[in-house]
């Protein structure tokens, strides 16, 4: 419950990324009853890198952004943000404070608020109790939630329930509610699941233009997607790095062709 | 004005407060202003009962602020409201004085009896009246935060959550229960005389302690309803949504939900110190599992997440408690278990929820017809 | 009390008026008709020779006459000189009663031991040699050693072993004593403690301090077989914790429903029992088998009546399904209330579930805890066996998992949800049966263990089965720990605490289920 040092991280600045990477993970390892979802996993997100990380079913994908974000603690193994912030020191909301934000698989938005609610619920800023009983929107927060709206196109719907919106419109939702929090580095798990090709675009174009600001992961099964975004691929296989390079160079990869692409 | 700023969004409150401030006044002035014999007099005996009926309205919106807004099914809450009304008893214990059956002034009566040659330290200070009301919110809120703080931080919810708060006021129930424990054992604490001079039965005094009922009624719903606008609410709320999701949008979940659940307390204690001296007794009783959870019906009955429904659930249960225990006693348990299921089953969003629903329609049809 | 005593008025009255024939008329033997004239010199020492003369004989047959004498129910008749027993103490004038003193009486005693020793039958024997224990004399030891050479019965000959060492304890020789005292070192007879409390303050330091020592080691075997008797209450209030929280952790932990009329059904299955016994008052003591499955049924049937038509309509709804069950627990407390009666009702104990099973002096083991243990642990492994082995049991197993995938397998969830739910309840029913046997059958009997039941279950971890009869055991066993210093209601009152922080450390229990599918 100590209030150390990485939780003022957010408000004052950058994580420490002075030797390019902002995400260093070492050695991770996470075992359910026996079975090994993470196995001895190393990998390094660069700080300003939009990186696309794919594999099979069981990959371990999910438990790799749940040990980031504070969810599930490794059985061993390193997790860094930037050169100072432990990340397996830090509790869910501490390391979003720090500067981590995440969005579900299965989108997860307020859902009996409204849109708008939703957006300042999610903004970057104060989070103590005592100060949310009399906080009020700053008009520079207004402006922020309307220009959020804008980018991801529910400005006609600010009033609406969160509940009530399309399954296309909670994705795009939960991707501004990650934009209004200003996060260093975004995870993102399979944002286009369930959007139609046009929104897919519409999302690949945001994505890129977040990164080099931001850094951002991104998790996703749909190649076409991956391969319109990525310059990095990493392919995940039973819980650890079977291979990393620009999408051609993974999928001319003999080992990889053998466990996933081989389709 | 600020009461009307909280309550905007809120017909059913604004109603549920207009109603109560005509009650407020209309019911001094028919009990002491209107002579006895008259058919427009109140007799006292029902300005107490509804002063009764007005704690537990308090009660029942200090509970579905924990159950409706934070998702938090408290099946404890009448632990709270017992160790406010025990804390408003120790005063009122030591008001009694030397006019005590034994007559001792420094000790209570069951004290004397149990041969105890002096106050136990923690009845010090009861003698005066704002260390007992301190202590009114204190020993609540006390209770709630520590119990809180370590449940939320290993984030015990859901049912574990409903069925250790249970326990705690078992718990409670058994300790009350011992003698040992200086609080009167299974007699609890009776026989009260007066409160700050005043004497307990005397018309002046039942109306003041009503009248009182009636402004901590409001004022605890006011507040409950300030907190539910704020976006302190609205993180709430989010809670109870998606728990998970609003700690990785970096709140730090356990803080609000403490924080919430000692203020609920807090105002179930004012309830009970309210409660005490109007019926006269605190006894470990109201510790039992029953009476907590029955407050949560009272609540589910009204509606939940609406706060007036809560008001509504309360007054509506314990006034058929009265008429039914008085007519046919038997009956009412069935009834009451009754209310449970159908409730459950066929009315999810209670009264309120049913008053909105022909709201919706009627609005739909008048929009139709136009 | 006041019953007694006119019952003995009333005898006496009758005895009054017909002034019945206390003789026994019957052919004696020839040692007896020899001791005769002696008895009738009326002199204690003639007596005494008498006795001699008769002990000497070794006849069975004279040991009713000795004892009779040693009861004050020996006479002879005045004119003829026979030895005849009175049966009521009520005799005619031509009677003389035998009179005793003290020391003859002591003397008796030895030497109806000594016959009694003799007996064929090795009840007899045992039941001898534990009388004379005390009162062994120099002269009976050596005949006693005489005898316990012969002797085959290992407990007569360890209750012989223990008289003769006993009288050694009286030996001049120091070395007899302390051997004496060494072999009585852990012996839990009480006669010994008092004999060894003497001999501390033996003038011989040696023999004091060996008795000491004797002592010491009685004390602390005394103390050993204490703890086992509060583990043995410990477990048995587990049995029934465990015994009412098995049904619970079927419906509350595989099936994920919590239902707060579970006591509601414990207390049908007690009342079950109680109806049972209405119906066959001449049977008590088969009741209970034909209570157990009758409350099974009972408490079974209401379950599935319960699923069927409340708690299908709430999966998915667990604070739902509390309040509404609770309802229901309402409701089945104030049915038995208006049916049978608001008040306690008594339910018999057959007389195989009344008694104890002696250990040794300081340890016994009432019958009806040791019945409740065995019927839990039975109960349980008849459970674990359903759920592992059968049909069911996989199909419940398999929707518990993974409702919509064991539908898609062709499970008839629906149907699985009742029977699981049945069987719960009828466990809770069968649980009843087990508590109506040991505390009071009321309407509240159910929520006397409701809480209880879910802090069990909870404690050993939702959805484990083994965690469950773990947890009731040892919350059990730390209650009767807790007892002796902090009193019933408080150690119930600290187990409480203890469980709702330890539910805050681990709040899935002691054994929790493990795996991606525990985790929200």
């Amino acid at each position: 419950m100590s209030e150390g040092a990485h939780l003022r991280q957010p408000e004052t600045g950058q994580p420490d990324a002075s030797h390019k990477a902002i995400l260093y993970l070492e050695g991770l390892n996470v075992s359910f009853d026996g079975f090994k979802a993470i196995n001895d996993l190393t990998l390094y997100i660069d700080s300003g890198e939009l990186r696309c990380i794919i594999g099979p079913n069981g990959a371990g994908k999910t438990t790799m952004m749940d040990i980031i974000t504070g969810k599930t603690r490794p059985n061993s193994g390193q997790a860094w943000f930037g050169q100072t912030v432990d990340l397996l020191k830090l509790s869910e909301p501490e390391i979003a404070n720090a500067g981590i934000g995440r969005k579900f698989q299965k989108p997860t938005v307020f859902e009996s608020h409204s849109v708008a609610e939703n957006l300042e619920l999610a903004m970057h800023g104060n989070k103590s109790v005592w100060y949310s009983l009399r906080a009020r929107l700053s008009g520079e927060q207004q402006a922020l939630i309307d220009e959020t709206l804008q980018t991801i196109g529910l400005t006609e719907n600010y009033h609406q329930q969160a509940g009530a919106l399309s399954h296309g419109q909670k994705q795009w939702l939960e991707i501004g509610m990650l934009l209004v929090q200003k996060p260093h580095l975004l995870l993102v798990d399979e944002p286009v699941a369930g959007m139609t090709h046009q929104e897919m675009e519409r999302t690949a174009e945001l994505l890129t233009s977040l990164a080099g600001k931001h850094s951002v992961v991104v998790v996703e099964h749909d190649m076409d997607f991956v391969r319109s975004i990525a310059n990095k691929v990493t392919v995940l296989h039973q819980g650890s790095v079977l291979a990393e390079g620009t999408m051609d160079e993974v999928q001319n990869d003999q080992r990889v062709i053998e466990v996933y692409l081989g389709e | 004005m600020f009461i009307t700023r909280i309550l905007q969004n809120d017909r059913g409150g604004q109603i549920m407060l207009a109603v109560l401030a005509l009650v407020l006044v209309l019911v001094p002035v028919l009990n002491l202003l209107v002579p006895e014999g008259s058919f427009l007099h109140m007799p006292t005996y029902l300005v107490t009962l509804l002063g009764k009926y007005l704690t537990y309205a308090l009660l029942a919106v200090a509970v579905d602020l924990v159950w409706g807004y934070l998702g938090i099914l408290s099946l404890g809450h009448g632990a709270f409201f017992a160790l406010g009304g025990y804390a408003m008893g120790m005063y009122l214990m030591r008001q009694i004085g030397d006019r005590g059956v034994y007559g001792n002034a420094n000790l209570p009566d069951f004290m004397v009896f149990l041969n105890w040659k002096e106050l136990p330290w923690f009845w010090q200070g009861f003698d005066m009246f704002w260390f007992a009301m301190l202590m009114v919110l204190l020993v609540p809120g006390l209770l709630a935060f520590v119990f809180g703080w370590l449940a939320f931080r290993s984030r015990v919810t859901g049912v574990y959550l409903s069925i250790i708060t249970q326990a705690l006021t078992y718990a409670l129930l058994l300790a009350f229960f011992r003698n040992e424990m200086g609080f009167g054992g299974n007699n609890g604490l009776t026989d009260f005389k007066d409160i700050l001079g005043f004497s307990l039965q005397a018309d002046g005094t039942r109306v003041t302690l009503f009248a009182l009922s009636g402004l901590a009624l409001a004022g605890g719903y006011l507040l409950c309803r300030y907190i539910i606008n704020s976006k302190l609410g609205r993180i709430v709320v989010a809670i109870r949504d998606a728990e998970s999701r609003t700690r990785f949008v970096g709140y730090r979940v356990e803080h609000y939900k403490v924080w919430v659940f000692t203020v609920s307390a807090m105002l179930a204690g004012i309830a009970g110190a309210l409660y005490v001296p109007q019926v006269g007794i605190i006894n470990p009783g109201e510790f039992s599992p029953l009476n907590s959870i029955e407050i949560v019906i009272w609540v589910a009955i009204g509606g939940r997440a609406t706060l007036y429904g809560a008001v509504l659930g309360a007054i509506l249960v314990n006034y058929a408690k009265t008429v039914f225990t008085g007519l046919m006693p038997e009956s009412w348990i069935f009834m009451l278990g009754a209310l449970f299921v159908l409730v459950t089953l066929y009315l999810p969003q209670g009264l309120a929820g049913l008053v909105q629903q022909f709201q919706a329609k009627g609005w739909l049809q008048r929009r139709a017809a136009a | 009390m006041l019953k007694t005593t006119d019952f003995t008025r009333l005898l006496l009255l009758s005895v009054l008026l017909w002034l019945c024939p206390p003789l026994q008329a019957e052919q004696q033997s020839a040692t007896l008709t020899q001791a005769a004239p002696l008895f009738q010199e009326a002199s204690f020492d003639k007596t005494r020779e008498a006795v001699d003369l008769l002990a000497a004989s070794g006849d069975p047959e004279v040991v009713p006459y000795l004892q009779a004498l040693l009861d004050g129910k020996l006479y002879q008749d005045k004119a003829q000189g026979t030895l005849v027993i009175a049966k009521d103490g009520n005799t005619g004038d031509e009677l003389r009663k035998i009179p005793t003193n003290n020391s003859l009486r002591k003397y008796l005693r030895g030497a109806v031991g000594q016959l009694s020793l003799s007996h064929p039958d090795a009840a007899v024997r045992l039941k001898s040699a534990n009388g004379l224990l005390e009162t062994v004399t120099p002269e009976m030891a050596t005949q006693l050693r005489g005898l316990l050479e012969k002797e085959t019965d290992s407990a007569v000959k360890e209750a012989l072993s223990l008289g003769l060492a006993m009288a050694d304890l009286n030996a001049a020789d120091k070395a007899v004593r302390l051997t004496a005292i060494e072999s009585l070192a852990g012996n839990l007879h009480p006669g010994v403690r008092n004999r060894l409390t003497t001999m501390t303050t033996d003038s011989d330091a040696e023999v004091a301090k060996a008795a000491q020592e004797a002592l010491r080691s009685i004390e602390d075997t005394a103390a050993l077989y204490g703890h086992v008797e509060t583990l043995f209450f410990g477990l048995s209030l587990g049995s029934v914790l465990v015994l009412a929280a098995i049904g619970l952790a079927i419906t509350f932990g595989v099936m994920g429903v919590i239902n707060m009329a579970h006591g509601e059904l414990i207390m049908l299955g007690a009342y079950t029992t109680y109806i049972v016994q209405q119906l066959m008052p001449n049977f008590i003591d088969y009741s209970l088998f034909v209570a157990v499955p009758a409350a099974f049924i009972v408490s079974g049937a209401m379950g599935i009546l319960i699923e069927r038509t409340v708690i299908r309509h709430l999966y998915g709804r667990p604070l739902e399904t509390l309040l509404a069950t609770f309802g229901i627990s309402l409701i089945l407390q104030q049915l038995v209330r208006t049916v049978i009666s608001p008040q306690n009702v008594p339910v018999s104990n057959p007389s195989w579930m009344s008694g104890s099973l002696e250990i040794n002096s300081v340890l016994s083991l009432t019958y009806n805890r040791l019945y409740i243990v065995l019927f839990c642990l039975m109960v349980f492994a008849l459970l674990y066996f359903v759920l592992r082995k059968t049909n069911l049991g996989l199909q419940v197993r398999a929707v518990s998992q993974n409702r919509a995938m064991a539908r898609a397998m062709g499970v008839r969830s629906a149907r699985v949800d009742a029977l699981t739910f049945g069987l719960g309840s009828g466990i809770a029913g069968v649980a009843g049966v087990a508590l109506s046997q040991l505390t009071n059958v009321g309407p509240n009997l159910g929520q006397a263990y409701i809480i209880d039941s879910f802090m069990v279950v909870v404690f050993g971890g939702v959805g484990n089965l083994w965690g469950t009869l773990v947890a009731g055991l040892s919350l059990g066993v730390v209650n009767k720990v807790l007892e002796p210093w902090a009193g019933a209601v408080l150690a119930k009152i600290l187990v409480l605490v203890f469980i709702i922080l330890f539910i805050q450390k681990r709040p899935r229990g002691l054994f929790p289920q493990k795996g991606r599918a525990a985790g929200d």
